[in-house]
């Protein structure tokens, strides 16, 4: 995969569109006078062609691919492990800083777990997911989730090449946490309340909660439910079977 | 955490756009769902440019708000972080077409080089 990625080149970005023109705008700077050079490249453009590359591929393998993100201990992994069991014909990748805890935890289920270490990066990118994607045994393979490092700001400015997108708010993390990271909840497709076994230990104010969501995240539908219970969880797995 | 690794990024751009020049600015376009802070983007931008040839340069950031179209009134919208309501007609389920930016609008160099 080396060869679509070009890595170990980092200098094969294409400035062919670039064009000058006079710095125009009559400033009276006291400083030697300039020029201005149009660039207009996105800081992501990068991973947006890796993004694109890997959603190719996720679709001639005619895989549905979910990114699920949330912040650290919100039950990404125990989600995981009860949908893993529960479905055939699925996988996950993981991505942490340290460890491969998680899909040593995930591969009990029977299925294909990849870990992802990503060192001191607080994100998955397009590019670290497209190189785990050859250790992907894809010939039984409907549906692949990538549990994104836990972080409610960094992954949201990484499309994977995913379909959609799974925000998990556990109940004990207060109510107001979509109000604190909106940008996170926006391109959610669809918000998990977990841990909700819990909710009433915690006090968990419901109408609260479903409220704030649904202020930063008006398109997302949401399902409350436990992975530890099993309540409501049949609602999310009929979401995972409905394509869009 | 991660304005360091994309500020490399828009300089290398910048420093290639500039093709050996010094660079003067650099103009960043940021808008409020590109999930990163402006006060870390600078932080990074000078901690960066020290040794190259940008060293010295002004970072002239460009904010943009959040973009909607509405699917019901076509009205476009550009509401705050967190209050998404279509202001024509009050639908809430209107389509983000924009916000997401960060990108390196242009730079400037030294007229005669």
């Amino acid at each position: 995969m080396c060869e679509n990625c070009g890595c170990g080149h980092p200098h094969n970005h294409d400035h062919d569109h670039d064009h000058e023109h006079e710095h125009g705008h009559g400033h009276s700077h006291d400083h030697a006078p300039s020029r201005t050079i149009e660039v207009q490249k996105s800081a992501l453009a990068a991973n947006q062609r890796y993004a694109d590359q890997n959603r190719g591929w996720f679709r001639a393998k005619n895989l549905d691919v979910i990114n699920l993100l949330s912040s650290p201990g919100s039950g990404k992994t125990a989600l995981l492990e009860r949908t893993l069991r529960d479905l055939p014909h699925a996988a996950a990748i993981v991505g942490d800083l340290q460890t491969d805890n998680d899909a040593a935890r995930l591969r009990t289920t029977g299925a294909q777990a990849i870990q992802i270490t990503t060192g001191a990066t607080c994100h998955l990118d397009a590019h670290m997911v497209m190189h785990v994607l050859e250790q992907l045994d894809t010939s039984n393979l409907r549906l692949l989730f990538i549990e994104n490092v836990g972080n409610l700001v960094c992954p949201a400015s990484y499309d994977l090449g995913e379909r959609r997108r799974v925000v998990l708010l556990s109940v004990t993390e207060g109510e107001d946490k979509p109000l604190k990271y909106p940008v996170m909840f926006l391109k959610a497709d669809l918000v998990l309340v977990t841990k909700m076994d819990l909710a009433e230990a915690v006090e968990f104010d419901r109408e609260a909660a479903l409220a704030n969501i649904r202020q930063v995240a008006p398109r997302a539908e949401i399902i409350e439910l436990s992975a530890k219970t099993g309540e409501s969880f049949a609602d999310w797995l009929e979401w995972l079977k409905t394509r869009g | 955490m991660h304005e360091l690794s994309l500020m490399n990024i828009l300089l290398d751009d910048a420093l290639n756009a500039a093709a050996g020049a010094p660079v003067c600015a650099l103009r960043v376009r940021v808008g409020p769902l590109s999930g990163v802070v402006i006060e870390a983007l600078r932080f990074a931008f000078e901690a960066l440019i020290p040794g190259t040839p940008a060293e010295g340069a002004r970072l002239d950031i460009e904010e943009t708000a959040p973009a909607f179209r509405c699917p019901h009134c076509h009205a476009t919208y550009h509401p705050p972080i967190g209050a998404y309501e279509c202001p024509s007609c009050g639908a809430t389920d209107g389509e983000l077409t924009g916000g997401y930016e960060l990108e390196l609008i242009s730079i400037e160099v030294p007229d005669h080089v």
